[in-house]
């Protein structure tokens, strides 16, 4: 046996005291999501994550139906939810004509999307990292002048299904130009599911040299099960912004069968335990997951709602 | 992340793509790249000496009662895994355990790999003598933090468990033979609620004075959280040394393997879990059970920690286990990769 070193307890336990959960059920989740929800119903679940308390629920996204049907009806869920005061609903614009629709039904903040990597980025939308960024130069303009805050989404960030590794300073740098862009927060997206701690902490520390920790959030998905491991990771090393899905959301279009975001649930469990403020109110949470996997009619995903409901 | 591309087909295979990440296949030592070695987290363990408690901890709370021969197939395809423990049985009474009725045969049908220990539960005197009969060379003796789970599950004090357990013990220790110490309840307890760092540190430190050469502190319901962990840890070293503890963390709320690299963090690097995650929880319906050793070497292997096991042969007697208690994997790592 190995011997053990003395270790210093003290990463064990530093943690912010507040934590922003990002809550991308709606979009993320459900755009993963074989069966179409019908519009009142994707309504309905926005306004119960309302009601549960989290600050930020991401609505829908102004995407064109052809690539993404679940989101056909994306101006008439943003018109349909309350909205309720303090909490914010920003929508994914993938293009200037998007962003002009999502305004038009109402939208006061948005999300765009880079990749760390360049295959990725290719064989996605056709054009090299540099080249997608760009594209967004026109969303930026027009929001700045709007005063409409615009968050910025990394994807691949531990890993890409088609390059393999990716080198942490390849996500510092697109992480990088998406703030100096103008992007109030980015959010780095482990988007199939494949790091782990030692990796989450890598990429962190290359990025956090560019990018203040203030400005950045962690989006893991949970494909190997890794999701709140990486994610504890990321508290540790001073991340304060989270993303996750009630009722563990959306599968991965990259393995069929395997699960997708992290759930909102099990992210709050953890993060009560740790005595970290949310404003989240498990149990309305646990409500909305169970409405919408009702309809969805599929079982959730999230570990809490598995253990707390009654069979 | 954005719009589901169409280009999905194109992508790497999952088998590809995980082999590149290079914490799939055989976990060598020394065998780590200059990459990996930089994201080794300084101050974690080198090597973590996973116990898999699947036949054991995962059978018995398995509704299907699994037949003798397949529990061997199991046990025998588990040791070609280079795991280096695997929980055998329980020579408890199958009044109790119907699962674990056959401990006996089971016992003595395995195929015993020079190398790997083989221990079995062994909650009395009687079932000590009756282990010892059919062959086993190490025990467990399992306490509890709580009172009243004590009482629920062994209809008896804990002091009282503890008599029976010395009994035990220095009959095991006199034959040479091993004993691990469990404490469950070390992070709640279904009855009784909160339980006190202080309490289970008590019981371990009354286990490890009896001999017990290894305390696995057991997380039975699964309500820990890191920042618990953290304490009921800060706790039990200042009794016993890191290098006699381990955790057996219960996924039950999706908080295992998280608690887990909170352990680790602190110089724990004895693990216990149950490949496919087996066992679901007594207590909560339709919970999970125990953490998925899958997941869990995969997230050892990419912090380039030594474990000396095989994920794929273990993905595959998951695989063979599932197929006999008739269920899907509780790991996520298989159903990532099992996927049409």
């Amino acid at each position: 046996m190995a011997t053990v070193r003395r270790v210093s307890t003290s990463s064990a336990g530093t943690f912010p005291k507040r934590v922003k959960i990002v809550e991308v059920g709606p979009r993320d989740g459900l755009q993963n999501e074989k069966n179409i929800v019908p519009t009142a119903t994707k309504i309905k679940l926005i306004d119960m994550l309302s009601e549960a308390g989290l600050p930020v629920v991401e609505a829908t996204s102004f995407v064109s139906p052809k690539w993404v049907p679940q989101m056909a009806d994306h101006a008439e869920v943003l018109k349909g939810i309350q909205k309720f005061p303090g909490i914010n609903y920003p929508v994914l614009t993938p293009n200037f004509k998007g962003y002009q629709a999502a305004v038009a039904a109402g939208a006061k903040e948005v999300a765009i999307f880079g990749a760390a990597s360049e295959l990725f980025t290719r064989k996605n939308i056709n054009c090299s990292i540099d080249e997608s960024l760009q594209r967004f130069d026109e969303i930026l303009k027009a929001a700045q002048a709007a005063s409409i805050p615009v968050r910025g989404y990394v994807s691949c960030v531990l890993g890409c299904p088609y390059e393999g590794k990716i080198s942490p300073a390849k996500v510092a740098e697109v992480a990088k130009k998406l703030y100096s862009m103008g992007c109030y927060e980015i959010s780095l997206g482990d988007t199939i599911g494949v790091g782990t701690p030692g990796i989450m902490r890598d990429m962190l520390s290359a990025v956090m040299h560019e990018v203040p920790v203030a400005a950045l959030a962690v989006h893991c998905h949970d494909t190997y099960g890794q999701a709140l491991a990486n994610t504890l990771m990321a508290l540790q090393m001073g991340v304060s912004v989270v993303d996750s899905s009630v009722a563990g959301l959306g599968g991965c279009p990259y393995a069929q069968g395997a699960s997708g975001n992290l759930a909102t649930e099990d992210l709050v469990y953890m993060l009560t335990g740790l005595g970290v403020h949310t404003g989240v109110n498990l149990q309305k949470l646990l409500e909305a997951g169970a409405f919408i996997c009702q309809a969805l009619n599929r079982k959730t995903s999230s570990k809490v709602a598995q253990a707390t409901c009654k069979l | 992340m954005g719009n589901v591309p169409s280009a999905v087909k194109h992508c790497l295979s999952y088998q590809q793509l995980l082999r590149e990440h290079l914490w799939i296949g055989d976990s060598v030592a020394g065998a780590l790249d200059p990459a990996q070695e930089s994201s080794q987290l300084s101050g974690l363990p080198e090597y973590v000496k996973i116990v898999e408690v699947g036949p054991r901890d995962g059978l018995q709370n398995e509704k299907v009662i699994v037949p003798t021969d397949k529990k061997i197939e199991f046990i025998n395809q588990l040791s070609q895994t280079g795991l280096s423990v695997i929980e055998v049985t329980s020579f408890v009474s199958s009044r109790w355990i119907p699962q674990m009725a056959d401990h006996t045969e089971v016992m003595k049908g395995i195929r015993q790999y020079p190398g790997i220990r083989y221990p079995v539960l062994t909650p009395n005197l009687q079932g000590f003598h009756r282990a010892v009969a059919a062959g086993a060379t190490e025990i467990s003796v399992f306490g509890a933090a709580s009172e009243s789970f004590s009482k629920k599950n062994i209809n008896c004090s804990i002091e009282e468990s503890m008599e029976r357990f010395e009994e035990v013990v220095k009959s095991a220790r006199h034959m040479n033979i091993p004993a691990r110490g469990y404490v469950s309840c070390a992070l709640g307890c279904p009855c009784e609620g909160s339980v006190t760092p202080q309490k289970v540190t008590e019981v371990s430190k009354r286990l490890y004075g009896m001999g017990c050469y290894e305390i696995s502190l057991g997380d039975t319901i699964g309500v820990g959280t890191p920042g618990s962990m953290k304490k009921l840890l800060e706790s039990v070293m200042k009794e016993i040394p890191p290098r006699a503890l381990a955790v057996h963390c219960h996924d039950t709320y999706g908080q295992a393997l998280a608690n887990i690299l909170t352990a680790l963090q602190m110089g724990i690097n004895v693990v216990d879990s149950a490949v496919s995650g087996l066992g679901g929880c007594p207590y909560a319906k339709g919970a999970s059970g125990n953490v998925a050793t899958e997941d869990l070497i995969y997230m050892l292997n990419g912090l380039g920690l030594n474990t000396g096991v095989n994920l794929y042969k273990v993905m595959e007697a998951g695989d063979f286990i599932c197929k006999a208690v008739n269920k899907t994997t509780n790991s996520k790592v298989a159903q990532a990769s099992f996927s049409a």
